[in-house]
């Protein structure tokens, strides 16, 4: 459960977020909205990459900016870029990277990284080179990162932005197996077409909140688009 | 686990001479290649230790001699790991410019055989240091680290960060690599191949934003647990 309790934020003098009131109870929600509406910002107060000037954020009561890290070992975070977010040399090596403080013994690990690179696609792997994937295998090897330490909670900045059609696909279709709860930033509607919940901010606002497809329509119409 | 061996070093070697160019080469210097010889089965302390003991004895040692027998030892030791001269060659061509400077000044300071020692001896002890990487993964090469720096614990440092940062300087390389030759295409395509600045002005802004994104992933994967 997230909570957002009167929250503001500035950049200098600059509103970036206004206000904001809500609780985000459902399985699957997604953000959607112009660029440098506030979305970025938005999800990045509930795991303390971003602290608010004003207001408080809640994540199963605990707050991100005094809680960091318990907050961010419930709380994963999956960015577009996945250059950024690869660490370690090969693929097996990123995601031991992920398990370095699960104690786990070297078959244990052997294991568990077998099955998360077998739950996105990328069985037989482990030794490849991490930056000689193509960027779609590379996004999918950042969502194995991430859920490999099984977070309550994944956050998701955009995730397909950079990517094809047919690894957006593979990451929609895994995400739609997950049983955590899902906040996804994201451009592409067909995204979060099925999801339980939407949200569309603008300039810091969150104007539109619901039925998916209700919120969707509101946001193309918003946007001049029909 | 089963991983197609022949498929990824063929992938490896495709990539690392595009064009035929072996500098590309460079981008993979120390990257781990997957394998069953004698070399990638060593326990990785072994290998460092003697990475140091060779280094050391070249150094001590260093003549002509000393330069030419290192040699036929690094050279059974690519080898014996399965890789090519090739592989040997991207290894130390980093060093060419180093080299073609380095040659004709120790020869006029001290000698054909002072040249050939110290060149030599700085070409072996980075080819070996080379073959170290290239058998070795980064994660075994770190644990070996974090058991050597672990003294260091007493007075307050963590080994740890110590060799996440080594592995982070490792990842950064081809980063940077990639991103350099996608800002000279870019500038080629705009006809600024010659601008100074149109080189390094991208180049310093993707470099900041790249480390910003690298430091939130860092924060996001619990850096500071
Ligand atoms: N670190 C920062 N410093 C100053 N301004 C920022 C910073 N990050 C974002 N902004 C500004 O805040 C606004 C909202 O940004 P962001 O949350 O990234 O929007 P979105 O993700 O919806 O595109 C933008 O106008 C952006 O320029
Ligand atoms: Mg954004």
């Amino acid at each position: 459960m997230i909570t957002f309790e009167h929250l503001s934020h500035r950049f200098g003098d600059r509103p970036v977020l206004s206000d904001i009131t809500c609780r985000l109870a459902e399985q699957r929600i997604g953000i959607i909205g112009a660029n440098g509406s506030g979305k970025s910002t938005f999800v990045r107060m509930i795991n303390g990459l971003a602290t608010p000037t004003e207001g408080r954020v809640l994540v199963d009561d605990l707050d991100p900016a005094r809680h960091g890290r318990e907050v961010r070992r419930r709380v994963s975070f999956l960015f577009s870029d996945p250059d950024a977010q690869i660490i370690m040399p090969t693929v097996g090596e990123d995601i031991a990277f992920s398990l370095r403080r699960h104690k786990l013994t070297a078959d244990q690990l052997d294991q568990r990284t077998a099955a998360i690179l077998d739950t996105v696609g990328l069985s037989g792997y482990v030794e490849h080179p991490a930056h000689l994937l193509s960027s779609g295998q590379k996004q999918l090897l950042a969502v194995a990162t991430v859920l490999v330490t099984e977070p309550d909670i994944l956050i998701a900045d955009e995730p397909t932005t950079l990517l094809d059609l047919r690894h957006t696909r593979a990451i929609c279709e895994l995400f739609a197996t997950l049983t955590q709860q899902l906040v996804v930033v994201t451009h592409d509607l067909n995204v979060v077409a099925d999801f339980e919940r939407v949200l569309v901010i603008d300039e810091g606002r969150i104007v539109a909140d619901g039925d998916p497809g209700e919120c969707i329509d509101f946001y193309r119409r918003s946007m001049g688009v029909r | 686990m089963a991983i197609p061996a022949n498929a990824l070093t063929s992938i490896v070697a495709r990539w690392e001479f595009a064009d035929g160019n072996p500098l590309m080469g460079a981008a993979m210097i120390g990257v781990y290649r997957p394998g069953a010889s004698i070399l990638h089965r060593l326990p990785a302390g072994v290998k460092l230790l003697g990475l140091l003991v060779f280094t050391t004895a070249v150094l001590i040692w260093r003549s002509p001699i000393t330069v030419a027998i290192g040699l036929f030892v690094v050279a059974v030791g690519y080898l014996s790991a399965g890789y090519s001269p090739r592989v040997l060659l991207a290894q130390v061509w980093p060093l060419r410019w180093i080299v073609i400077l380095l040659v004709p000044f120790q020869w006029w300071l001290g000698g054909w055989r002072s040249a050939v020692a110290i060149v030599g001896t700085l070409i072996l002890a980075v080819a070996a240091a080379g073959l170290v990487s290239l058998t070795t993964r980064i994660v075994d090469l770190l644990a070996v680290l974090d058991r050597v720096l672990s003294p260091l614990r007493r007075v307050g440092v963590d080994p740890e960060r110590i060799s996440l940062l080594i592995a982070l300087s490792i990842r950064v390389v081809p980063v940077m690599l990639e991103l350099v030759d996608t800002v000279r295409e870019a500038r080629r395509a705009r006809g600024a191949e010659r601008s100074l600045r149109a080189f390094a002005t991208p180049v310093v802004v993707r470099t900041v934003g790249y480390s910003q994104r690298l430091g939130d992933a860092l924060i996001a994967r619990g850096i500071d647990d």
